[in-house]
């Protein structure tokens, strides 16, 4: 067979593991493909790439890939998504300063304690003139979304009580230690990063927020989908034999030091392993603690593009930017994700295939097996931190009971 | 015109600083610190930022933008890899203007006036778009108001037309916003329709 070129944009993220492992471990090869990767350090940089042709597809923050198919800031751009790089794996990080106030020594918070406690501290900071203030990794990303379901639910408004900015992750540990933000909501790994440089602590993880929320998609501009859609699925079978490569114990120091290599990540293998083991420094000096699910790349089809989880984006996307709800928009941003791509790819393979495309989102508390096509898939634990209920039919519904 | 390049790295913004000294009457302003750059837009108050598209702060700077009208200008990039496909594309995905190779003195000029043409278009676009779904909703209301006079008064469609045409102009307001005041008042006063 011969082998075909694929270039692929990323930023250098823990997350950004799948298409490298890919390529590293054969498993492109294997399909005929040969990755070859362009790093970045903003999304605006890694996104104009793909959108220009010097990528034909990259890892990138699912909300902005529906952001550029609706058009917000930029002429509309249809992307498509046939595969979800992994759900959660984000952390929110304190300065000590803050984190003494609002948060527990030792452990990660609960949510709606330290939920709590920030509001009262944005209260007392406010009265003495000082505003809060987190940065996030963009406005379209889905740590700007979990950092304001968070806040919102615990009576924080995020556009009035709090100030959210936008800061590139490797700059995340800087802000931190340069007193730009209190706060940063970032992916590994650079929580650990800034908690090495004893510049912060880590108080909660996104997964805390929303057990299995969709985080990095490989993304690509609609029409090459089309042309390239042989490819594509070659690209998505590698993907998913990374992806269980990646999960497996056996391969985490190894992956560890692939990923932290110069061309790669550019950092360290320690702190990388951690975080591909679910274990999370939480403070430069303590050891690490388990955190279960902090990052869940490959089990109950967690690849799999779910139109929900899309939805729920789009959902996001009109609660913070403003908007009117559009079935029109609804349906193009669900068309972004793409199940019948996925399920094409890995048919015949052994990857469990749900039968649907799209699910109630936050509605499992147990573990549930679900209907599927091929293979057995149980889903685990999936709520919300408040225990609501994502139904993609009903988009207005929910908005009107969430808090603005 | 003014122009602001921004470059973390001293000695390329120097080169394109004099690069562009071809460029007719022209101001050009350095911003190498990522801390600030807010407000140092806001004080340069250029015509048009020229950057390069792997810039670090490209993503701060759009949060700028979108937070801050005040702030938003033409952008230029200047990108290494290129071709006439890659331009295309990135004209169509809103990029002003697009440099391809550094800075070819004689192109740069027509370039810089293509970015602030592009910008501006895409403003005025946008403009356009939220005065359209405006003037959606307001027909919308005028309509139901329409419907309540036309019942309410026993009156044609004509009537009810003139009839708030008139209120607007005597009181000074808006069509809709007259409209406005009817439909409350029934939704508060009324039996429903």
């Amino acid at each position: 067979m011969s082998t075909d070129q694929m270039n692929i944009g990323f930023l250098p993220l823990v997350d950004a593991a799948l298409p490298i492992l890919a390529q590293e471990h054969g498993f492109a090869e294997e399909q005929g493909l040969n990755l070859n990767f362009i790093r970045d350090i903003s999304w605006a940089s890694v996104l104009d790439r793909l959108l220009y042709g010097h990528t034909d597809a990259a890892h990138l923050l699912a909300p902005l890939a529906i952001a550029t198919t609706l058009g917000r800031g930029r002429p509309a751009k249809a992307l498509s998504v046939p595969f979800v790089l992994g759900l959660n794996g984000n952390a929110v990080t304190m300065s000590h300063d803050l984190a003494d106030i609002v948060a527990p020594a030792g452990q990660l918070g609960d949510p709606v304690e330290v939920g709590k406690k920030l509001k009262l501290e944005i209260t007392t900071r406010a009265q003495a003139g000082r505003r809060v203030r987190f940065g996030v990794v963009h406005r379209y990303s889905s740590h700007s979304y979990k950092l304001r379901y968070w806040l919102a639910e615990c009576g924080i408004a995020p556009d009035n009580d709090v100030d959210i900015v936008t800061i590139a992750p490797p700059f995340a540990a800087d802000a931190l230690a340069n007193q730009e933000v209190d706060g940063i909501c970032v992916g590994e790994p650079w929580n650990s990063v800034a908690v090495e440089r004893g510049v912060g602590r880590i108080v909660l993880v996104t997964a805390q927020i929303w057990r299995r929320g969709v985080e990095k998609v490989l993304a690509m501009p609609a029409e090459k989908l089309e042309e390239d859609r042989d490819k594509i699925e070659r690209l998505v079978r590698a993907l998913h034999f990374a992806a269980r490569h990646f999960v497996d114990p056996e391969n985490w120091d190894k992956n560890a030091d692939i990923l932290a290599r110069a061309e790669y990540l550019d950092g360290s293998a320690t702190l990388i392993q951690r975080a591909i083991s679910d274990r999370i420094l939480l403070t430069a000096d303590s050891p690490p603690v388990d955190v279960p699910d902090f990052m869940f790349q490959y089990r109950e089809a967690a690849n799999f593009p779910w139109t929900s989880q899309a939805a729920w984006l789009y959902s996001q996307m009109l609660r913070w930017d403003d908007l009117e709800y559009s079935a029109d928009d609804q349906l193009r941003a669900e068309q972004v994700f793409r199940p019948n791509v996925y399920r094409t790819a890995l048919k015949g393979h052994d990857t469990p295939m749900p039968g649907a495309n799209a699910k109630l989102e936050g509605s499992v508390t147990d573990s549930l097996p679900v209907g599927s096509t091929q293979g057995r898939l149980t889903l685990g634990a999936n709520p919300f931190f408040d225990g609501r209920v994502f139904d993609p039919t009903d988009i207005t519904g929910y908005l009107a009971k969430l808090p603005k | 015109m003014r122009i602001a390049v921004i470059d973390e790295n001293p000695v390329r913004a120097a080169i394109i600083e004099d690069g562009l000294a071809e460029v007719g009457e022209r101001d050009v302003f350095v911003i190498s610190e990522r801390t600030g750059m807010a407000r140092a837009i806001e004080t340069i108050d250029p015509d048009v930022i020229l950057i390069d598209l792997g810039n670090p702060s490209r993503d701060m700077l759009e949060e700028y933008f979108a937070v801050s009208r005040a702030v938003s200008r033409p952008i230029a990039m200047f990108v290494e890899q290129s071709n006439e496909d890659t331009i295309a594309a990135a004209i169509d995905a809103g990029v002003s203007a697009y440099i391809v190779d550094g800075l070819s003195q004689r192109r740069i000029k027509p370039i810089l006036d293509l970015a602030v043409r592009r910008f501006q278009a895409f403003s005025r676009l946008q403009t356009e778009l939220k005065e359209a779904r405006d003037a959606l909703s307001e027909r919308t209301i005028i309509d139901q108001a329409k419907k309540i006079l036309i019942q309410k008064r026993s009156i044609s469609e004509p009537e009810a037309h003139k009839l708030l045409r008139d209120h607007a102009m005597n009181s000074n307001k808006r069509m809709a916003e007259v409209a406005e005041a009817i439909v409350t008042s029934e939704q508060l006063l009324g039996d429903g329709l």
